[in-house]
């Protein structure tokens, strides 16, 4: 069974992000970036299902500028055998992501595709369950535990009060959340092997999907700054100002 | 045109969220005018049906009861919203792992995009959603003929209970092949579901284990608190992941929310900074908890808590 693996390129989890000085996004001129966490985990999870025999070969992809290059080297750093680059420097929404993809599933006709369950940059939650909306499969979302058994994959997903596992039908989709998996390290010499793998560069117009946004970002604000109150010498005096001062107990 | 909900609702009871996306359709109609229609499905569910109801500015209640909205599995949800959705302008759903699993579903089905977890209506196209874990506020404005949009709770007051909709049921039965419910794990207890608690306190890194989380037990109890943790607790195997509160966790915002042992990660403040009181408790005073905190008690947990539990029996 062939895996694709979907990733995408942001902002990295640890720097601190600041809205730019004209309000239409966030700063981002020397700005480290990274894979997506969430996708550094639906890498893991192909990478070990292809160690277990289960898959044959992973495919990483991403849409999104040539520097995102660097995440899919990374994604065959990590263990994928080889990857697709849907180029373009345009902003692109969910929706046209999924589209996108849709037509590297039609291509590649993978058993499993599986995605990062949110960007941390955008934090739209969307683009794998467009995914399974638009190739008619089904979907495994949140996921924190995978297994397949052959024509159908039981997927265990963390819901609100818990978890719930769920049975699929192959193919379908999967989206990853945190407990997965702990995504490895890539190790030296598989980073010098990565650079010798096939990465294909494809355009949207190539694959006929048109690049447009029915979203329009108006502007970009930074939140409320909530302000740091008074430190009490005991337990009695914070019980005495939640009760007499605060009045919420 | 009208907006269609969707319900939330688990062990046919109707879900508290659904008061919340209902105060975000209000302002849409107030706008828009129209009607606000609510959508329930699931099998076995007209007590979920007369309770969505009573919901205050909703004109119809739709049900559509049937084994194969059990469990709201994303493919019959979404095919059966996306039939509906033709006679509204927008769907509504809550930012719940049901909202975030289904309505993308929706979107796509209906060649529109989706929104999600809008903060504050703007206009009836022009929406409010946090990007970044809340360290940026995004305003969206949609030129598609439908919007479907998942809406974050903590951004609407719940609307009240007072109306009487009209109850009618939905034919539309959908097929489902590729799918299966298998089984469900959910956390037994007493306590409040923790994004609807009117009190939360949560523990962190520094309760040490998943033992002295009784701790907190106790005092949640005396207040008819939710218990929460923190990313570090749930990644040291404290506790169970469905009670972070974070960014990557439940957002949270309560009347009172109790910081024990927390750091304050803003992955962690993303999650619970929209409070209206804000309480820690930490043995570092450096800690940045405090720098969002109302009031900040520097000790150490293990002694702090018995005493906290105590003064809140007298």
């Amino acid at each position: 069974m062939k895996i694709l693996v979907a990733v995408k390129r942001v902002v990295d989890a640890n720097v601190k992000v600041r809205v730019n000085g004209d309000n239409t996004g966030v700063e981002l001129a020397n700005v480290k970036m990274a894979m997506n966490p969430f996708c550094e985990i639906a890498v893991e999870e192909a990478v070990r299902l292809k160690e277990k025999g289960v898959a044959s070969e992973v495919v990483a992809v991403t849409i999104g500028p040539k520097a995102a290059q660097e995440q899919l080297r990374t994604a065959l750093a990590l263990g994928a055998d080889r990857a697709i680059h849907i180029q373009t420097e345009e902003h692109v929404e969910s929706l046209v992501v999924a589209k996108l993809l849709a037509t590297v599933v039609e291509a590649e006709q993978p058993g499993l595709t599986i995605l990062g369950k949110q960007a941390i940059d955008t934090d739209n939650n969307q683009t794998g369950q467009m995914l399974a909306a638009l190739t008619g499969m089904a979907q495994g979302t949140f996921a924190s535990e995978v297994k397949v058994d052959n024509d159908k994959v039981a997927v265990t997903r963390e819901i609100d009060g818990g978890l719930q596992t769920i049975e699929l039908i192959l193919p379908a989709v999967i989206t990853t959340d945190l407990r997965l998996n702990e995504p490895r390290y890539a190790k030296l010499p598989d980073i010098m092997k990565a650079k010798k793998k096939p990465l294909d560069v494809k355009w949207p117009t190539d694959l006929g999907v048109a690049v447009q946004s029915k979203l329009t970002l108006l502007k970009v604000e930074s939140p409320a700054e909530r302000k740091g109150g008074i430190k009490v010498g005991s337990v009695d005096e914070l019980v005495d100002k939640l009760k007499n001062e605060a009045k919420v107990i | 045109m009208s907006i269609l909900i969707l319900a939330e609702h688990h062990d046919r009871q109707l879900a508290g969220a659904t008061a919340h996306v209902a105060a975000a359709a209000q302002e849409i109609k107030e706008i828009l005018g129209g009607d606000i229609d609510v959508l329930v499905a699931g099998e076995n569910v007209s007590v979920v049906a007369e309770a969505a109801a009573k919901l205050d500015g909703v004109a119809k209640v739709r049900v559509a009861d049937n084994a194969v909205y059990a469990h709201q599995l994303a493919e019959p949800m979404g095919a059966l919203l996306a039939e509906l959705a033709g006679d509204y302008s927008h769907v509504l759903g809550a930012a719940s792992t049901t909202g975030k699993n289904v309505l993308p579903r929706v979107a796509a089905l209906k060649d529109v995009s989706q929104i999600s977890e809008i903060l504050d209506v703007v206009d009836a196209d022009t929406f409010k959603r946090p990007i970044y874990a809340g360290n940026a506020i995004a305003t969206v404005k949609s030129s598609d003929p439908l919007k479907v949009i998942t809406v974050r709770s903590t951004g609407f007051d719940a609307v009240g209970e007072e109306g009487s909709a009209a109850i009618e049921s939905v034919e539309t039965v959908v097929e489902n092949s590729q799918s299966t419910f298998a089984k469900q794990a959910l956390a037994q207890n007493d306590r409040p579901e923790l994004s609807a608690a009117k009190v939360v306190i949560s523990g962190g890194r520094g309760m040490g284990s998943g033992e002295n989380f009784k701790l907190l037990e106790g005092i949640a109890d005396k207040l008819g608190a939710a218990i929460g943790a923190s990313r570090a607790a749930v990644d040291a195997g404290f506790v169970l992941n469905d009670m972070q509160v974070g960014q990557t966790g439940k957002i949270v915002a309560p009347e009172l929310y109790i910081a024990v042992g927390i750091s304050g990660a803003i992955q962690h403040l993303a999650g619970m900074k929209d409070s209206k009181v804000i309480v820690a408790i930490n043995k570092d005073e450096e800690a940045p908890i405090f720098q969002v905190a109302d009031y900040g008690l520097v000790a150490d947990l293990f002694e702090a808590l018995p005493v906290l539990q105590s003064a809140l029996s007298k």
